[in-house]
């Protein structure tokens, strides 16, 4: 019997001492016309061996491709210490951390994961983690509208990630928040103040700041984020923390900096994995931490006044408050951000800006390249992070299929989110691309065009 | 010692990143950060000590028995995990097309299938990322269903007062009001209480069957009955599956809608609170209303991603991407080892095992709270007579478990017993490790009459004595800070 270590022997003594006759007399409080019959639709076992040759098969008819998309998910070199120590079993196969002095390892990585994701992000506090980038913003925004108590709109930029709009429009339409889309310069590629202004008129609770947007591009953060708090309204930030190696941290943004920074954490050592698991990151102001959902460690002592770590602020929290709790979130990312940590621990300051600026240089590069090609032009004039939109002379999805004929992913297009835009493409190249497969994505791509 | 204490100014792994700072850039000056973030400076030996060592200072499955209810930690088994991080699934782009990816897509379909099958519902999405995710689209669809139907008065959801917090602060989220219903002498939901709550303004019940106190609902058609008759729903929460699995299915039970815990039923890992993952389950009459995507397969046999194109009416989308893909895969291939036989043995040896340890403790002097009912696969504890006497409390119980190496079971809760501690010991557990368990708690009995102010001060033998909860709270510190 799979995972179950009991012997004939073990049953007879463990009925007996019940009083029982059989195990099926064990389930004698179920109505008899509830019971079901045998299961139908699930295959008989396997071996470990069997499994195993299922599965490698399995992934190798996924097989390699050289990837240039990035759109919200981005491939980066993970060092091999990462996950052989996150699946340790200690970390693997503990619990949420509710027995804090059987648990002080994850409560202090998760102390020092806190530390991180505030300092990177350039605010006060963090907690330890959320599912992911779309649903961390979600939670700010219902954060926010909590906070600013006479406003239940919110404004959210189209530069922002599709598919972020489209979660945080499903969470927080169940408690009539209003979520307002407000447009962007075709030509830049970035949220202008002036053209934003009318949206303002109305009061609104908070302005979400994508940055790097979606297209890549670079925001004008330090104007919106004034134009924001000038109308008494928070600011969210949603960032890539890799960029944050580079670029301001939205704690210092504008005068007053951003109130609350979200994201998603997969650039830190999560693998790319068909979309998951992954883990949000929230960070923000002090004054803002009693509206913060999820999970947050806190330092203490014990009865010895030794230093140790437990669950904080559960006040907060579902288990406690039930119906008026923050959020109704449970668990968090806890494995996730183990290896997030271990990342950020190996790479450093310096090594996490060599990753980030690798990127950037390596898709200015691409993208250099790429414009020496008949009819191909940035699609945007405004700077950008790791990623950039390319308008090409043809169709997008026809282009994307010959380049995958040649084992290149070769980006996005960017007419499934943005109608009419059939012939952009958002492409992205990390570090982990070299002069070579540049050169030869760029190879392929001219051979393509020219059919 | 915190990592940050480790660090020296311009220490650095050569080999992790690029070797030289790249100096082609476009970004403007006033876009850039002027500090550095407070990272460490160490060595990666440095790194995998640091860690290693604060994982020793866990417990965790694979070093201690962890009988904690409602949480069923049973044995992660090593091939799910070592199978799903296979290099191609991992380096698979979310975005990537679909025919780069249907050796994943196969397993997500068969598992959709797999799920379907044992829960008795008419269809699945794997998307939600963890329990209460699973209840927020859970009630989404309840609240949609209603909707679409110009059902709009039914504004309450139903929920007994042994729930999980979960299911009151999810039922807010919807923008419901709660309505909580009491339990009667017996463990289960008080009949009258449900009747009299019930009525036009009632958008859906939810119940966690076998109850949070380690029963099954007896009444569980009478109430399904009550529900649909005055037009709500019956919302499932699956955090007790594995007592029922392969017994009875949530379809059968009259429930419309469920999620269900990987996480528990089909152990994929806690990873110390999380990932988890909650695929939920519908009825019929829900089916239109699943969040995307969902897998489908074509006539032609291979796989594809169904969006709002196939989906109008769904709830949409509630993560970026796919949920927890890589979850899912570990659940898959925990349900392939196990097969359709193994699905039965879950239900059947958690429930021997929690019914034998229940036994054994009643028969050592410990008061069970609902001793006249078969135990699903957990039961609880009550102290409060101890406590009366000695004041000795569940917790101090708790704690003093930690100092004889094991994890304690799940403490008040749920709240309506007094000074509860839930037990659950999963099926991987073996006769040996209850025996020795209960060896234990009559250690902590005997202990408790002759030195209680040890037995209050406990945890003794750990890293940490008890730590300062308040303290925590008043005076945060929730970062780091470099001394100045």
């Amino acid at each position: 019997m799979p995972f179950i270590p009991h012997t004939e022997e073990d049953i007879a003594e463990m009925l007996a001492k019940i009083g029982a006759n059989s195990i099926e007399e064990l389930f004698d409080e179920i109505p008899p016309a509830l019971k079901s019959g045998k299961l139908t639709r699930v295959p008989a076992g396997l071996t470990e061996m069997e499994i195993t040759r299922l599965m490698l098969e399995r992934a190798q008819a996924d097989g390699f491709y050289s990837n240039f998309i990035g759109a919200g998910a981005y491939e980066h070199h993970i060092p091999a210490a990462v996950w052989q120590i996150t699946t340790r079993g200690e970390f693997y196969s503990s619990y949420t951390p509710y027995q804090a002095e059987a648990s002080q390892g994850t409560l202090q990585l998760l102390y020092e994961f806190q530390t991180m994701m505030a300092s990177l992000t350039g605010m006060d506090v963090s907690n330890a983690s959320l599912y992911d980038g779309a649903s961390a913003l979600a939670e700010a925004a219902l954060m926010a509208v909590r906070q600013h108590k006479t406003s239940r709109r919110i404004l959210i930029p189209k530069t922002a990630h599709p598919n972020y709009r489209k979660v945080l429009r499903a969470i927080v339409s169940n408690q009539q928040i209003e979520v307002v889309e407000i447009p962007f310069c075709e030509e830049s590629g970035q949220v202008l103040v002036e053209q934003i202004e009318q949206f303002g008129q109305e009061e609104f609770a908070a302005l979400v700041i994508p940055q790097p947007n979606f297209f890549g591009v670079l925001e004008q953060v330090d104007a919106l984020t004034n134009w924001a708090h000038q109308k008494n309204a928070l600011v969210i930030a949603v960032v890539n923390p890799m960029s944050l190696a580079l670029l301001t941290p939205p704690g210092e943004w504008g005068d007053r900096g951003a109130d609350i920074a979200v994201g998603e954490g997969q650039p830190l050592g999560i693998p790319l994995s068909s979309g998951g698991p992954y883990f949000g990151f929230m960070t923000c102001k002090d004054e803002l931490v009693r509206q913060m959902p999820g999970r947050i460690i806190g330092r203490t002592v014990d009865l010895d006044n030794k230093p140790g770590f437990v669950l904080t602020l559960q006040a907060r929290e579902q288990h406690i408050r039930r119906s008026k709790a923050t959020s109704n979130i449970c668990t968090n990312q806890g494995l996730m951000v183990t290896a997030a940590t271990i990342y950020m621990s190996l790479l450093g300051p310096d090594g996490l800006r060599r990753v980030a600026a690798q990127s950037h240089a390596n898709t200015l590069s691409l993208v250099e390249k790429l414009e020496k090609l008949p009819g191909v032009k940035k699609t945007f004039s405004a700077p950008f992070f790791h990623e950039a939109a390319i308008t090409l002379p043809g169709p997008v999805a026809e282009i994307l299929q010959a380049l995958k004929a040649q084992h290149i992913l070769g980006g996005l297009s960017l007419d499934e989110f943005y109608p009419g835009q059939g012939n952009t493409l958002l492409v992205c190249a990390t570090e982990t691309k070299t002069k070579a497969d540049l050169d030869r994505y760029v190879d392929v791509l001219g051979q393509i065009l020219k059919k | 010692m915190l990592i940050f204490e480790h660090s020296r100014p311009g220490r650095r792994n050569y080999s992790q990143a690029p070797i030289t700072e790249a100096e082609k850039s476009n970004i403007p000056k006033n876009l850039l950060r002027k500090s550095p973030p407070l990272l460490p400076e160490v060595s990666e030996m440095d790194t995998v000590r640091h860690y290693t060592r604060l994982s020793q200072k866990n417990f965790s499955i694979d070093t201690e028995f962890y009988p904690l209810g409602s949480c069923t930690m049973k044995y992660n088994p090593r091939a799910c995990n070592s199978l799903a991080m296979l290099p191609q699934f991992l380096a698979r782009h979310p975005l990537a097309p679909e025919d780069t990816g249907q050796g994943f897509m196969a397993c997500m379909y068969e598992l959709q299938e797999i799920l379907k099958d044992v829960t008795g519902m008419a269809g699945v999405s794997l998307t939600p990322m963890a329990g209460a995710q699973g209840e927020l689209i859970g009630v989404m669809m309840i609240r949609a269903y209603h909707e679409a139907r110009g059902d709009t008065q039914r504004t309450e959801i139903i929920i007994p007062d042994a729930a999980h917090g979960t299911n009151p602060a999810t039922a807010v989220m919807c923008g419901y009001k709660v309505v909580e219903i009491a339990t009667d002498k017996e463990g289960d939901v008080d009949m009258d209480a449900l009747k009299a709550a019930v009525g036009p303004q009632t958008a859906g019940l939810m119940l966690t069957n076998p109850s949070t106190l380690g029963v099954f609902e007896k009444n569980v058609s009478e109430m399904s009955r009550i529900v649909h008759e005055a037009g709500g729903l019956l919302y499932y929460d699956g955090a007790n599956l594995n007592a029922v699995l392969g017994k009875v299915k949530p379809g059968d039970m009259g429930f419309d809608v469920i999620h269900i815990n990987l996480h528990k039923t089909f152990s994929t890992p806690h990873g110390g609170g999380g990932p988890g993952a909650a695929p939920v389950g519908v009825a019929e009459r829900l089916l239109p209303y699943l969040p995307i995507p969902t897998v489908a397969k074509t006539e032609k046999g291979d796989y594809r991603w169904l969006t709002e194109k196939d989906l109008p009416k769904s709830i949409g989308r509630l993560s970026a991407h796919m949920g927890n893909a890589g979850v899912l895969l570990r659940a898959y291939i925990y349900v392939r080892l196990l097969g359709f036989d193994g699905m039965h043995r879950i239900s059947e040896f958690a429930t021997l095992n929690a019914n034998y340890l229940m036994a054994r403790l009643s028969e050592a002097g410990f008061e069970i709270a609902y001793p006249t009912r078969r135990a699903s696969h957990e039961f609880i504890v009550t102290l409060k007579e101890i406590k009366d006497r000695t004041g000795v409390t569940a917790m101090n119980l708790a704690k003093r478990l930690l100092d004889k190496g094991y994890h304690a079971p799940t403490t008040y809760f749920p709240i309506l017993v007094p000074e509860c501690l839930l037990i659950e010991p999963a099926e991987t557990e073996s006769k040996e490790t209850l025996d020795a368990f209960v060896a234990a708690m009559k250690e902590i009995l005997v202990e408790i009459k002759e030195q209680p102010d040890m037995v209050k001060g406990a945890p003794h033998n750990m890293p940490l004595r008890k730590l300062d909860d308040v303290k925590a709270a008043r005076e945060l510190d929730l970062t780091w800070k470099p001394a100045s």
